[in-house]
């Protein structure tokens, strides 16, 4: 076993006891062969400090819990590896929302939006005894859309979805949009075009790709925009 | 005397937004029952996020299939401790519950003809154990991730009522033992509010992380298991535990055996495909516990991989780069971020891993739960917090997303039918339950001095992964059995200094490992006691001979464990061989 010594540069807040946010300087000890990632580091911290609150789940980046910004720019801390790091590790909870507590916000916003675009098939032609058929091609625009895991990363290092997040749908829910838009098995592509066709709730996106460069998943809301912009071009024309 | 504690009422409570409490929500709220669903993570963060491979269905795509072919798979998998009325039940609905999760808009992968693709698993067979079958339905390595995302979607689409970041502590049942609801606390503020229901369903997944080496998430903490052990539900089967073949070696972290699926090939550190030697059959698609028994033989026997010999090699370098990219994408993804290895050039290193708990709270096939002869009015189990019994001593890969949907939904029609029938309104809650789950609280918010619980749990997990993993030795199950005991001790006294009311992660360890400790107990005291060795659980005192082939002893262990809390006693049912209409899977000897 072989450990080193990890320098952290935490955002630290509790409602209950601080009258405002600090930033806590700390170091913790890792295994350098089982514990090379972010998420391992602050597991390893809450031991130190308890009081360290943070969320985490699968530590393998599927679930999307543990969101943080990280020196600076938003990742998942479950498969961020330590050692690309700069020391002191500076994490930060999401940018643009409400901190409930130290590297946990309040994401009620982000899921509103979300839930906004109608996440789900809307097909109102029976269904038939068997599955829905759908082409290899057809279910192959949905790769790149389907993956996302709702981590936020996207929304919240967009500055128009900070300025905007009651009005803007931001890059994860107009990713989602696209989504259905793209499923041949959806009918409501011209009821989805129209929810969007909106000032703040699509046009807001001025494509400056911070999304697709923190997307954990190398997703990319802007090119799914774009191709939600292309269709109210087409049907317009 | 509890202050006064707020009490919400519903319908249903639904506790855990997995796969299974998701589509049990769904049933409920598309039939207008008010529904409370409880969960401590949001729902689409559950660990069926995680599941990879597939969901089983004799859909026959590619080929013929037939669900008597998938029932007879599901029995010997079990090796024979399954229930054969839930086991055909199950199998017999699988191709419908996936026909409507393809309609739900789940995005599965396609076949050239445009319906669902199907691909090869682990002791998938036809014709009764003849040869692989493609029954696994696939969206390429994230099946459980499409399908969690699609049954939430439809819950959105449904208003379902969602009660996220809420913690259940404790089920509250009244003099006569019928379940009222559950006490919870909210995370964020940890107010602490009674949920009222005529009918209340726990599907709260499995609690992997009793072991120190787990593919679990963190969240995996048995906490339905802790809350019915304390309510004086007995734990069924709790012996049984799967060791998944491949977790990625020292993370820990899942990968598919629908790699195997996809033709991957295990090696050992001579470069044998060894599989052949014990499977000579199904090779590398033999059930999981057959598997993982020769691999960790392997490594005992000299013949690991790397500077410790301590893991075995997946291989999938033979395979053509396009299909690694298409249909195990994921897989990609994270052998390269915590193997270190690109899977196109070089092979994974891999060991078995505590995967899947195959006992739970015992039910019968539509979710309600029974104790002795007795259901439980009210109360009702699904998913891997359940015991059907549908995996017996040993589950098929792709039959744990199977069971989500089958009795996730047949719950939900239980429970619609228990509501309709319920008296309009509901009785007074009966305090007893109330006042132990606030003072679990209050102990932890007063407690001084005492165990650390990050020490507790890791004194839990080690004892567990020495004593009760792979393969289990006589006089280490014993002396298990002791520091077992003893480890429940140190929970009793756990302190947490941190008393904040703000969303307190330090209490919620505390309140898991609560929960995690009745569910370790119950494992080690189980495995203990059964004498004989039946899949998962593999003992060696439990000899191969012609009166117990492979150890297994039908004629005194053909029967389910049932672990009480109060005195740790134990008792046994029978298993039922007696399907719901089709002819029962006779007893046989198991082979692959």
């Amino acid at each position: 076993m072989t450990t080193q010594s990890v320098k952290f540069r935490v955002y630290r807040y509790d409602p209950d006891k601080d009258a405002k946010p600090y930033m806590q300087d700390i170091s913790v000890e890792v295994d350098t062969t089982t514990e090379r990632k972010l998420l391992d580091a602050l597991v390893k911290l809450k031991v130190v400090d308890e009081s360290l609150s943070f969320r985490r789940s699968c530590r393998e980046g599927v679930c999307g819990s543990d969101a943080m910004n990280i020196n600076g720019k938003n990742g998942l801390a479950c498969i961020t590896d330590i050692d690309t790091l700069k020391q002191p590790i500076e994490v930060r909870p999401l940018p643009g929302l409400p901190v409930i507590r130290d590297l946990i916000v309040d994401m009620t916003q982000f899921f509103k939006q979300y839930h906004s675009i109608k996440p789900y098939v809307i097909n109102d032609s029976p269904a038939p005894d068997r599955e829905r058929l759908q082409s290899q091609e057809d279910r192959k625009e949905l790769d790149g859309l389907y993956e996302c895991i709702l981590c936020a990363c996207c929304s919240t290092s967009c500055p128009s979805f900070w300025w905007n997040p009651d009005k803007f749908v931001g890059p994860a829910g107009l990713l989602a949009a696209y989504r259905f838009i793209a499923d041949t098995r959806d009918e409501a592509t011209s009821q989805r075009l129209d929810d969007l066709e909106d000032p703040y709730r699509l046009f807001r996106c001025h494509s400056i790709m911070n999304c697709v460069d923190v997307c954990p998943k190398e997703l990319n809301p802007t090119k799914a925009i774009g191709k939600i912009k292309d269709l109210m071009v087409k049907r317009i024309s | 005397m509890t202050k006064a504690i707020p009490v919400r009422k519903f319908d249903a409570i639904i506790v855990g937004a997995g796969g299974a409490g998701l589509r049990a929500a769904l049933q409920l709220s598309e039939a207008g029952m008010k529904t409370a669903v409880l969960s401590k993570v949001f729902p689409t963060r559950s660990h069926t996020v995680a599941a990879q491979g597939g969901v089983s269905a004799s859909l026959g795509n590619s080929e013929p299939d037939h669900w008597t072919w998938h029932m007879y798979d599901t029995v010997k998998g079990s090796d024979w401790l399954g229930d054969q009325d839930a086991i055909e039940f199950m199998c017999r609905e699988a191709p419908n519950v996936v026909i409507e999760l393809e309609h739900y808009g789940m995005p599965f992968d396609r076949n050239s003809d445009g319906t669902i693709y199907q691909r090869p698993f682990g002791g998938h067979m036809s014709n009764f154990g003849e040869k692989p079958v493609r029954r696994a339905c696939a969206a390429a390595d994230r099946t459980g991730h499409a399908m969690l995302h699609a049954l939430y979607q439809r819950n959105v689409r449904a208003n379902t009522q969602f009660f996220v970041e809420w913690m259940a502590l404790d089920l509250i049942r009244d003099e006569k033992g019928n379940v009222q609801g559950v006490v919870a606390m909210e995370m964020e503020t940890s107010e602490i509010v009674i949920f009222q229901a005529k009918a209340t369903l726990f599907a709260t997944g499995g609690a992997g992380r009793i072991y120190s080496s787990s593919t679990n998430a963190f969240i995996n903490t048995g906490d339905g298991l802790g809350m019915a052990a304390r309510a004086g539900v007995p734990l069924e089967d709790m012996e049984f535990w799967q060791f998944h073949p491949t977790g990625v070696a020292g993370a820990g972290v899942l990968i598919t055996e629908g790699v195997r699926g996809e033709g991957g090939i295990l090696r050992n550190s001579d470069g044998e495909r060894f599989m052949e030697r014990y499977a000579p059959n199904a090779k590398d698609l033999a059930s999981r516990d057959v598997v993982s028994r020769a691999m960790v033989t392997e490594i005992n026997e000299g013949r690991g991989c790397g500077p410790n010999k301590d893991h075995v090699l997946l291989d999938i370098t033979h395979l053509d780069p396009e299909v690694i990219m298409s249909k195990l994408p994921g897989i990609r993804e994270i052998s390269i971020k915590f193997a270190g290895v690109d899977p196109i050039k070089a092979p994974i290193p891999v060991v078995p891993t505590c995967h899947y708990q195959m006992g739970g709270i015992p039910t019968n096939y539509k979710g309600e739960v029974v104790v002795g002869a007795e259901i439980v009015k009210g109360f009702y189990a699904a998913g891997e917090c359940a015991c059907a019994s549908v995996h017996g001593a040993n589950r098929l890969g792709t039959n744990s997303l199977l069971d989500l949907l089958v009795f996730g939904k047949s719950s939900g029609n239980s429970m619609i039918d228990f509501i309709k029938s319920a008296p309009k309104d509901l009785p007074e809650v009966a305090m007893a339950d109330v006042e132990r789950s606030v003072a679990r609280v209050a102990r932890l918010d007063n407690q001084t001095n005492g165990t650390n619980v990050n020490d507790a749990r890791l004194a839990m997990q080690r004892t567990m992964q020495a004593h009760a993993g792979v393969f289990r030795f006589n006089d280490m199950l014993k002396e298990g059995v002791k520091k077992i005991l003893e480890v429940e001790q140190m929970v009793k006294t756990t302190m947490i200094a941190d008393k904040s009311k703000t969303f307190n992660t330090a209490r919620l360890e505390a309140l898991e490992l609560e929960n995690l400790i009745e569910v370790a107990k119950a494992t080690m005291i189980s495995a203990e006691a059964r004498k004989e060795s039946r899949g998962a659980h593999v003992r060696d005192d439990a000899l191969d001979v012609p009166e117990t082939p492979n150890g297994r002893d039908d004629a005194n262990w053909l029967k389910h464990t049932l672990w009480h809390r109060e005195d740790n006693r134990l008792e046994y049912k029978p298993v039922n061989l007696q399907p719901l209409t089709a002819p029962s899977v006779a007893l046989k000897t198991r082979s692959y």
